[in-house]
């Protein structure tokens, strides 16, 4: 070992390229594994829903079937799910996913303004999907929307797998846009603070793949819990 | 772009023994715990033993001293509790913690040539919600109506409300879950460093087997441990929030739901969970039986590939579990077909142990002989799994003492020795000074040759028909002839607590009084050996350059030109070159 090799050993070394995997990032990695984990815990529920409502002969105690005396142990039927309403905050999450790969190419083109915006408009995304969710659930907006939400409708968690499922598996997947609106906000004043002036969009990229997730795991959930009809 | 940076030493005792990321304190701290809780759930084992033997007599000591209240004997309320959590705190608050939490962070590093976890930070944080996951589990065991009861599979309706009412079961699921987490924030942090921060040279097939184990069982545990955190979550939803996912019958209001549905989501973790265990072990045991032999493992390619193959069959043959619950007969067919597939991959293991110490020379030392006695007891615990994976003597076998008796050949005895195993192999890596060879010997018998008896004696009253759970087995006839036989095989187990004593005192009076043990006692090839014990920081200066596989032995050239019957996976040899400077080797290559 060379005197001169010595001197510089002592600083931070850089890794060789893997040999499958090439020169990502440990951060991008870790994402891609974290995001194959979560798939997992989604299909634990989601394998739930799907064998209680196979087996199930009544899923939704509707009028009809409450009127024929078969759902006794409930005080009215079970409304139906809101479906234009949802698809257009499917249509949301969509576009922000859109909007986060346009703040993602504008860090890369250091074109720092767009990007700011792009994001910006990605939380806006994000929150107003969060606002549409408690629109659906407690009919908050209702002087907008004039409906007043699915509980006071009487569809109430614990009363039936129909209820039950419906709001544990929304209610994960809200969670993980909240969490996904956090970690962009704080992605965001970093951008503010000129953190990614150097074009380096590695953070960002990770943050939307996260992002990218949520809207994925969001349409199979729409369409297994929503679309399917009964 | 990222870069390995070297962290300085931290110089206040929070910083450096609490809330450190240092991977190898980290590793320690996990070592602790898992010892900690390794011996509750222990004693727990004991008080089971004594009420197997001796049912409704006074428990020595530990009557005295927590069960006053029924004057020292273990009451029918209490005893559901003890199995309960003998079982899930030795299976996720001491085996996982000291094989995938302890070595995991100790050895991937080290082994690979890196200086820390691609995550330090997320490393650190792992730790700490385990240990929180560890708090709970003890404050289960003070609500009203007492601990979790419902067995450690806690299937409903045992774990539901009306089986096992009280806050303690909810709490236990809740730790459940909170472990799951941590045991995630690990996985993603092993799967990652293993995957992008090897060494340059150190391809996949240059990697120690003991890598390899414990990476496949970080990518296990990243897919099915959240599963078990949807089907606690479930639970807990049942238990706190009036839901019935799992409620069925005339406990169900309106259509209810389905108790084996959490059958399924249990198993599909909890099959899976079974080579979580057993796959670090494995990986450590083709390492030392190599190490030792000083021969290259026999087939190192054969032996990853079986590896690889087992954790992939491990995924679908969870169905095994639920024979007698009732499947429909053609998924029980396949279950059972894919389930004995399994052990060709396990004999190809078995079978390259055993030609890598054919014509070794080999040295007995504790380790080796910790890993020998792996070998025997997975060796009995998968051929008496054989019966149990065949539907027709399933049927029969089933919730008898001799399903007990086997997964504790494969879960416990085979992950218990082979903890030890890593334990004294890496110890004077860890700690700076070696074990006493004597203790350790001792240490090795006693454990070997009791365990092995504990669980023996367990599959022969099994097969006898001594249903498993049973709180007093005598008041039925057909038992009472067994008495005598468990009463030996409780005996078995007090003999195996005493021989613990060893360890504790080699341990201890190692850690302070040992022989220094210098940077390479054991005279192996592979990474972590190469620098000094303990090791840095920040491990490696400079990051090694890896020219071969990690079983360089008896090389008659090697031999020739450096007197030595080893060669380190940084040592060049053609030409006898030594370690080329890895900066120059990264600016030229990468
Ligand atoms: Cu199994």
């Amino acid at each position: 070992m060379s005197a001169n090799a010595d001197s510089h050993h002592h600083g931070p070394v850089d890794w060789p390229q893997e040999e499958h995997v090439g020169e990502i990032t440990a951060g991008k990695l870790g994402m891609w594994i974290f995001l194959l984990s979560d798939a997992f815990s989604f299909s634990g529920l989601l394998l739930a829903y799907g064998i209680r409502r196979g087996a199930s002969d009544m899923w939704r105690c509707s009028e009809e079937l409450f009127n024929q005396g078969l759902c006794s142990w409930l005080e009215r039927p079970e409304p139906e799910l809101g479906i234009n309403f949802t698809a257009g905050l499917t249509f949301l999450l969509i576009c922000s996913s859109v909007s986060m790969v346009m703040s993602y190419a504008a860090v890369v083109e250091k074109d720092m303004k767009s990007a700011k915006m792009w994001l910006g408009l990605t939380i806006l995304g994000g929150a107003l999907f969060l606002c549409g969710q408690m629109q659906e659930y407690f009919g908050t907006f209702a002087f907008i929307f004039h409906h007043e939400g699915l509980i006071k409708e009487g569809l109430i968690f614990g009363q039936s797998n129909y209820a039950t499922t419906f709001y544990a598996i929304t209610a994960f997947h809200g969670m993980h846009v909240l969490t996904g609106v956090t970690y962009l906000t704080v992605m965001w004043i970093k951008m503010l603070k000129g953190h990614f002036d150097d074009g380096n969009a590695n953070m960002i990229e990770i943050a939307g793949l996260f992002w990218h997730f949520v809207d994925l795991v969001w349409i199979l959930v729409f369409t297994l819990i929503y679309l399917i009809p009964l | 772009m990222d870069l390995q940076p070297i962290h300085h030493e931290p110089t206040t005792f929070v910083k450096k023994y609490l809330f450190t990321t240092d991977h190898k304190v980290i590793a320690k701290q996990f070592l602790w715990a898992g010892l900690l809780f390794l011996l509750w759930g222990g004693l727990l084992a004991m008080m089971i033993r004594w009420q197997w033997a001796y049912p409704g007599e006074k428990v020595p000591v530990i009557g005295d001293l927590f069960l006053k209240e029924s004057g020292g004997a273990i009451t029918p309320d209490l005893y559901p509790k003890l199995f309960t959590n003998h079982g899930l705190i030795m299976i996720f608050w001491a085996i996982t913690p000291m094989l995938i939490g302890a070595f995991g962070n100790y050895c991937i590093p080290l082994m690979i040539g890196a200086r820390d976890m691609a995550f330090p930070l997320l490393n650190m944080l792992s730790f700490w919600v385990f240990v929180l996951s560890q708090i709970m589990v003890g404050a289960s065991f003070f609500f009203d109506n007492g601990a979790a009861a419902a067995a450690w599979i806690s299937y409903p309706p045992m774990s539901g409300n009306i089986g096992t009412p009280g806050h303690g079961q909810t709490m236990m699921m809740a730790a459940i879950f909170v472990t799951g987490v941590a045991t995630i924030m690990g996985g993603i942090n092993y799967v990652t460093t293993v995957i992008r921060f090897r060494a340059p040279g150190m391809t996949w097939m240059r990697l120690p087997l003991t890598v390899w184990g414990l990476w496949l069982t970080s990518v296990l545990n990243v897919l099915f441990v959240p599963v078990l955190g949807s089907a606690g979550l479930l639970l807990i939803l049942d238990r706190m929030f009036g839901t019935q996912f799992f409620v069925a019958g005339a406990n169900a209001t309106g259509t209810g739901g389905d108790p084996i549905l959490f059958q399924h989501l249990f198993w599909i973790f909890g099959h899976p969970e079974v080579y979580i265990l057993i796959l670090p072990a494995w990986g450590i045991v083709g390492d030392v039986i190599s190490f030792f032999s000083r021969k290259p493992a026999y087939w190192y390619k054969g032996t990853v590939i079986a590896l690889i193959a087992v954790t992939v069959l491990s995924a679908v043959v969870y169905g095994h579990h639920m024979f007698m619950t009732g499947i429909n007969p053609l998924l029980g067919q396949s279950f059972m077909i894919l389930t004995l597939v399994i052990s060709i991959p396990a004999e190809v293991l078995f079978l390259n142990w055993l030609h890598t110490m054919w014509k070794g020379s080999i040295r007995l030392t504790v380790p080796m002989i910790f890993a020998l006695g792996t070998v025997f007891v997975f060796g009995l615990g998968g051929l008496t799994g054989i019966f149990l994976g065949t539907i027709s003597t399933d049927i029969y076998l089933h919730d008898t003492m001799y399903v007990v008796g086997h997964f504790h050949y494969t879960m416990a005895a085979a992950t218990f020795l082979g903890t030890f195993c890593a334990i004294y192999f890496w110890f004077p890596k860890m700690f700076g000074r070696k074990m006493n060879p004597m203790l350790g010997k001792l240490h090795f018998w006693f454990s070997f040759i009791f365990i092995t008896l504990v669980f023996g004696g367990q599959l022969v009253v099994g097969y006898a028909g001594q249903p498993r759970w049973f709180f007093d087995p005598y008041q039925y006839t057909f038992l009472q002839h067994l008495q005598d036989a468990n009463i030996k095989t409780s005996w078995a187990a007090f003999a195996l607590l005493f021989g613990q004593v060893f360890f504790v005192i080699n341990f201890f009076k190692s850690m302070f009084a040992g022989e220094e043990a210098g940077d390479n006692p054991w005279e192996v090839g592979t990474l972590e050996w190469t620098i000094p014990s303990p090791p840095p920081v920040h491990n490696f200066d400079p990051i090694p350059t890896v020219y071969h596989g990690p079983h360089e032995y008896a090389h008659p050239g090697v031999l020739e030109k450096m007197g030595k019957d080893w060669l380190g996976q940084d040592e060049a040899f053609d030409g006898i070159e030594l370690s080329a400077s890895t900066d120059e080797k990264v600016a030229q290559g990468a």
